[in-house]
This record gives structure tokens, sequence and C-alpha cells, in this order.
């Protein structure tokens, strides 16, 4: 039995876990629900040993245990079965599964021999059809998504932790997957399983667990409990927003977009035949759970994908074709990427060098003086927290280094602005400061296209909501039917 | 009492000052008015590759190829100074001036350069390997050119770039100090500069930001070819003579200059000043040794061991802030 008591996980800003209080049963499957951000992913990463720094204690068979690090947590007998596949693509599918603990012959050179021989019967258990030689970048998703649980299989865990371990797969071989959950069932492992597919969870689990903004919020039997009660519970409380006032003209088009779809030669597209409208001075939200398609969305509109995508779009009415970026800032389009890192800032140089490069063209000179005056009106109109314009970005707290992002977008006077999880993982204050903003942007006319997973702000904020899905729009939400549990209940997957 | 921070930000002139005061104490031939225009002569073709190839690193590129370009670049500058262009087939023979033969020399070394770019960024060929590759092109071909015989005499107009004197100062001074001025103002004053910037800084946040990474790309690493150009009309009209071989390593001295002025080779910090700086360092390094009468074996020892030094010194500031 695998149990965690009070336990805390703070990151800067964010309290992602808060006093948890869960306990797994050995020998039965233990369904872990939430929402986005409900903090699945940190406790799985707690009970890796990929974060340390928390409080509260994990007890495994009633010892308290933690773990240093990752290689802590398998010795003590916890394999973990990852969403985003640890995989080496450049490593064979033998390699991967004896990667760091490499059986070797008495002359201690690697006994390639032995290890191929126990990697094709755990392939054959997991289903995979395909020598131990083959490169694991050369395998389908599913079948990486199968070696991962080959690797927990080979592991001889007592307790196996499961994130979203069939979202790759088909019916075939989440078949032969829960028939694998049963035999370690019966094996007396714990089990615990993250899906989101509702119908999946009542097969194969026996217990539930909600977790809701990093706390445990209830526990118990799934033949006690029903979809629409587990969705209740996910989502909390039930927000009362007053419908809104239609601020905007609803002729006065911005953006229209049809047939779009991206990686049309892939047999799972990525995006599949996308059609909507959104209209000037709208909050148009996006909402779906991960890996529905949002991001990809925005970025294809911003021209990103160009050379997989298609799509016929017209903005402020004239049909348009954006290949790349710079095309599309040429038609006042904005685009707020959701990871400031990787692709919002350049870290290492100065507000004012940051906030004046979408706005200019190669050839242009300098204006040292009218950059610094740009910068320090943003500085101020955000209210950016920094020492002067001329503080490195990486020296900013992720909510000020979030609104010189938006300050550099918002200087290219933008009419349609793309916004991708504006609010992740930045505290209260900056995330009201950035909800006042968004209005204020929307009541001058700018139409804002809103992608996020925290369904309490996209209620707020939203005229319309369009609920994703595997890559295509599932659903529109307005007025009355924006609400909560529609949300959720138009994101989930249907089997 | 200096800042720290200035005192990080100023290390390299620092050590070049302690550089020169310990050689002007150890040698009484090294703080002569004769012996520093010298030196400035001999950095002036470091100088102009270092500073081409500063904004390639900046991207966080690197050209390989400067060395082998410069070789030849200075031969064909040579070549159709002394023999001209013929096209037997149009009976037609076309004699070039000095400013003709250099201006077709950099546009050679220009037209290279582009093309190290446009491979990069069309095959998405690691910048290592496509200058690598160049490299050795450009070198066959400097040989194919001069069929492995230098080419001399090439005229007492010619001989003047690289000996004359104008108010006091050597030509290619002058020319490396014009040059200077236009790169910083490159860096610091147009948009291709910060552009150059934000490549080398976030590449990814560049794209996004709309920003023609190609053509930043092509017009760095041509502007890297065309000062390699011009480092070999330096070189030719100094020796009055093309060696097929000439340039043959520079592009190593050219990096080392680059990194200890502190440029990163990561790309997106750094500046045209601290190569100057760096340049210089090796310069005044080189010239002390010499007149300090160490072998030429060790010298390459020295060196080797300042680069890292100066490397690792960095490394550290980075790490103490």
């Amino acid at each position: 039995m695998l149990a965690v008591h009070n336990l805390t996980m703070e990151f800067p800003g964010v309290k992602a876990l808060d006093a948890v209080n869960l306990s797994f049963q050995a020998g039965k499957v233990n369904a872990l629900l939430g929402e986005n951000g409900a903090g699945k992913s940190t406790l799985l990463k707690i009970l890796s040993g990929v974060n340390q720094g928390y409080q509260g204690e994990i007890r495994l068979l009633d010892q308290v245990i933690t773990f240093a690090d990752t290689k802590a947590s398998q010795a003590a007998g916890i394999a973990i079965i990852h969403q985003e596949l640890n995989l080496f693509p450049n490593l064979s599918i033998c390699e991967n599964l004896f990667l760091g603990k490499e059986l070797t012959n008495s002359w201690g050179l690697l006994d390639r021999a032995a290890m191929d021989r126990i990697c094709v019967e755990l392939l054959a258990e997991v289903g995979v059809n395909a020598s131990p030689a083959t490169l694991v970048g050369e395998l389908k998703l599913s079948e990486q998504q199968l070696v991962e649980i080959a690797k927990a299989l080979h592991s001889q865990a007592s307790v196996i932790l499961m994130d979203e371990p069939t979202s790759a797969l088909s019916d075939q071989e989440i078949d032969r997957l829960h028939a694998l959950i049963r035999r370690w069932q019966a094996e007396g492992k714990t089990i615990v399983y993250i899906s989101h597919k509702m119908e999946e969870l009542f097969r194969i689990s026996e217990y539930f667990h909600v977790l809701r903004d990093g706390k445990s919020i209830a526990a118990g039997e799934m033949k006690d409990t029903s979809e629409e009660a587990l969705i209740a519970f996910m989502v909390g409380r039930n927000v009362i927003i007053e419908p809104k006032a239609e601020s905007f003209a609803r002729e006065a088009l911005a953006i229209e977009v049809k047939a779009l779809t991206l990686g049309a030669s892939d047999a799972k597209p990525r995006l599949h035949n996308i059609q909507f409208k959104a209209h000037q001075g709208e909050i148009l939200g996006l909402y779906g759970l991960m890996g529905a398609g949002r991001t990809e969305l925005l970025e294809t509109l911003f021209g990103m994908h160009a050379s997989e995508a298609s799509m016929d779009i017209q903005i402020h009415g004239k049909p348009c074709s954006i290949q790349c970026p710079a095309d599309a800032i040429g038609h006042q389009i904005a685009f707020v990427t959701e990871d400031r890192k990787k692709d919002g800032l350049v870290m290492d140089q100065d507000l004012a060098f940051n906030i004046s490069l979408p706005s200019l063209h190669l050839g242009d000179w300098l204006q040292a003086d009218k950059d610094a005056e740009l910068a320090e009106k943003y500085r101020q109109d955000l209210r950016i927290k920094s020492a002067s314009i001329e503080q490195l970005c990486g020296k900013l707290s992720g909510g000020n280094q979030q609104k010189v992002i938006l300050a550099k977008w918002l200087a290219t006077k933008p009419t349609i602005l793309l916004l991708d999880e504006p609010t992740r993982g930045i505290d209260i204050q900056a995330k009201d400061e950035i909800y006042q903003l968004m209005k204020q942007i929307a009541a001058e006319g700018t139409c804002i296209l809103f992608a996020s997973s925290e369904i309490p702000e996209i209620v707020a904020l939203a005229d319309r909501v369009l609920v994703m899905c595997q890559g295509q729009i599932q659903a529109e939400l307005t007025g009355s039917h924006l609400n909560a549990s529609n949300l959720l209940k138009e994101a989930l997957p249907i089997l | 009492m200096i800042s720290n921070s200035l005192l990080k930000k100023s290390q390299s002139l620092i050590a070049l000052f302690l550089l020169m005061v310990v050689l002007s104490v150890v040698s009484d031939k090294f703080l002569t008015t004769g012996n520093l225009w010298n030196v400035l002569r001999q950095i002036s073709v470091n100088l102009c590759l270092s500073i081409g190839m500063t904004l390639v690193i900046l991207t966080a590129g690197i050209d390989l190829s400067v060395g082998a370009i410069l070789g030849l670049s200075g031969a064909i500058c040579a070549g159709l100074l002394k023999f001209g262009l013929a096209f037997p087939a149009l009976d037609l023979w076309v004699g070039f001036t000095v400013l003709g033969a250099t201006l077709a020399a950099i546009l050679v070394g220009t037209s290279l350069g582009f093309f190290n770019g446009w491979v990069i960024t069309r095959f998405s060929v690691p910048p290592f390997v496509a200058t690598l590759s160049m490299l050795t092109i450009a070198r066959g071909l400097s040989f194919l050119y001069t069929q492995g015989q230098p080419i001399s005499d090439l005229g007492t107009d010619f001989e003047q770039i690289g000996a004359a004197w104008l108010l006091g100062v050597p030509v290619p001074v002058w020319i490396s100090a014009c040059l200077i001025l236009v790169f910083v103002v490159i860096t610091n004053r147009t948009s291709l500069g910060r552009f150059i910037y934000a490549i080398g800084g976030n590449e990814k946040a560049a794209l996004v930001s709309g920003i023609p990474i190609k053509q930043v790309k092509w017009l760095v690493y041509a502007l890297s070819g065309a000062m390699a150009a011009i480092g070999g009309v330096l070189v030719t009209s100094r020796l009055n003579s093309a060696q097929p071989n000439a340039g043959m390593n520079y592009e190593l001295d050219s990096i080392a200059a680059i990194v200890i002025g502190g440029t990163s080779l990561s790309g997106g910090q750094g500046s045209i000043k601290g190569t100057i700086i760096g340049a210089i360092l090796i310069g005044v390094l080189n010239n002390g040794l010499v007149l300090l009468n160490v072998s030429p074996f060790w010298q390459q020892v020295v060196k080797g061991l300042v680069i890292l030094l100066a490397v690792i010194v960095d490394k550290m500031n980075q790490k103490s802030n």
C-alpha cells in the first residue's frame, strides 16, 4: 500500500499540492482524477523521485520513505509510465529497456544475448511485434507507449504509476494492457491509473481519488459513484457568473477560418477540419485537455506550421495567406506563446530589447530613445516590476516576464491577439492584472483568442468558448451553457 | 571603489594592460612607437577576420572558412592584377586596376560567405560542418587557381595598401579602424544587429517575433566572407605576393580573439569591442614572445594556455553571477 500524508509542494507563486492525503490500495487499480493543473503530474513526479523539496510524508507499506532521486524511487519498487514518453529515440528497444541496469557477463562486458532474450519475452507480453534491435525512434507512438509499459513490467516494481497510458493506444492494445493490469493486480501490486477516459476508468479501476487545485477532494469505490458525480468533484464549485453583455458588434468579423488541417499526411492529423469565426472586441476561449490541439491551432494561425498545414483564412473579411510569423505580424496578428523561456523572450537581454523585437524590420536603424520611451510606457502601463528597462528579462519573475511578452506584442498594435496559457505559473495578483488587461484590450476592439486549461478563468473571461478534443472542435459554448461542467464534459474524449 | 561588475566587464582590458606593463618592463624594445605601430599593423588582418566572425558567433554559429577564403580572395586579387581575365572563346582580355581587383576579391569572398549561409539555412547543415567544407573547398580552389605557385610582383601601387602610411598611421590600421566603426554601428545601431543578438539568444523566440532568420544568417555569413576577402587583399599587398596557403589556420586566431574578448560561443552575448581587445591581446602576446626570443614552439603553447585561462575566468564569472 502506498499513501501520502499532508503532502504539500510549492513552486514559486503556485501551490501545486496542498496538504494532500491519499492512500492507494495494494492489489487494486486506483483511478486518479483531476482536471489540468489539479496536481496529478506533480504528485507523480514526487512519487517517482523527480521533484524533491516537498512537505509531508510518503509511506510505502507503512514505512516513511524519501527519494533523493529517480533511482531511489525505482529501488523502492515504484515504476512510472509517463505520459510524455521518456525513451531515447536514438537507442534500440533493448538498450532502452536495460538503460542503467545493463546485464554483464563474467568479463564485465555487456551480455547482449541475455538482454535480447529477456527483451523478446517482454515485447511479446506487451504485444510489440519488433526485434529488440529496432531503434525506438522508428516505432509508432503506440508501440513506444507499449515499450514504456514493458519497461515497467521489467522493473518488477510493486507500485506502478500510469499517466494516461492509453492516449496513444488502439482498442486492441488497450485490452491487452488491461489484461496485463489484471495480472499485476493478481500479483498484489498497487496500480495508480490516470486517465480522462471515463468509460475506461469504470471498466478497469476499483477505487477513485480526485484532486482539485492541489487538494484531495474525494475518494471512494468506483462502484458507488457515477460519471456525473466524478465530474462534479473535479470541477468543484459551480461558478455562477453573470451572463456577459455582448459588448462587441457581431457583424464586425475579425478572423474567419475554414478547413484548417495540420498534418494531413499523418494517419491521425494533429488538427482536423477546424472552422470558426471570431469578432472584433470578442474574447474567444479555447478549452481542451492536454494534447487537444489548442497550442497547435494558435501556432498554425500564426504561420508556424506552414509546410504541414492547410487553411482558408480571412482577416477582416479579406482572404490572406500566412506562411510565416512575419506574415502574421504583417496582418496585425500577435501571439503570446505558452512557454516564456522556450519561445517567448530572449532572457539574457533587457526589457527594451525584447519589447522592440516584433516591431522591427530588417534595414531599420535603431532609435534607442524611442525604444526606451516605448519600453518605459509599457513598463508603467502594465506595471512591470523591474529595476529599470535595462533589467535582463531572465531576472524577472514569471508574471513580469509574461507582461513583457504582452508588451512586446501590444507594441505592434495587433487587431487579433492570440494568447496561449497567458497566466500559467504566475501569481494571483499578476493573473488578475492580466485579466484586467485582456478585458481592456478587447474593449478597445481587439479580437482575442484565449487558450487556457484553467476552467475558472476561461468561464470568467471568454464571451464564447470552443472546446477542442483530439485535434477537433467538439463544441461551442456560449451564454448559460458556458459553465465548468459543460466544458469538462465536452473536453473528455468519446470512446 | 570600482564596482564589481565593471571590473568583470573590463577584465580582458585589464589583462591587456597588465600584459603591456610586464612586457615594457622585461623588454626595452616593446614600448617604442615603431614596435607599437608594427603590432597594430600585424593585427589588422586578424581584426578584419575577427570582427566579421563575431557577428557569426553572436548568432550561435561559427565560420571556419575565413582563413581559406582569405587565401583564395588574395590569390584571385593577385591573379587578376597580374594576368587579368582572359576569355579565349570571345578573344577577349580584361585587365584589372588595383581597385577592380580588390573589389573582385571582395565579391568572391562575399559570394562564398553567402553560400555558407545559404547551405546552413536551406539544408539545416550545422555551421561547423558547412564552413569546414568551405574551408577545404576554398583552399583547394586557391591551389588550383595559383597552380600551387605564389603570384608575386604585383606592382608598387598595390603594395601601397599594406605598406603606406597616411597621416602618420599605417594604411592597414586605417582600413581596420574604418571597418570596426562600420561593425560597431551594425551591432549597436541597426535592426540587423539586434536581430543577430536575438537569434543567438533565443532563435525560437526570434522566429515567433517575426525576425527573418534566414536573411539575417545570409547577411552575417556573407559579411564574414567579405571581411576575410579584405584580409586577403591586405595580406597579399603586404607581401606583394599571393601565397596559395596564405591564411592557413587564421580562423583559429580569430576564434581565439573573439573568445578572449568575452563573446560566448553559444551566441547572443558579446561585442565587437571585446573582439578588438581580444585581437590586440593576441597581437601583443605574439609580439612580446618574439621580442623575448621565446621559441615558436613555446609561443603556441603559451597562446593556447592564455585562451584557456580567458575562457575559464569568464565561466567562473558567469557562475558567480
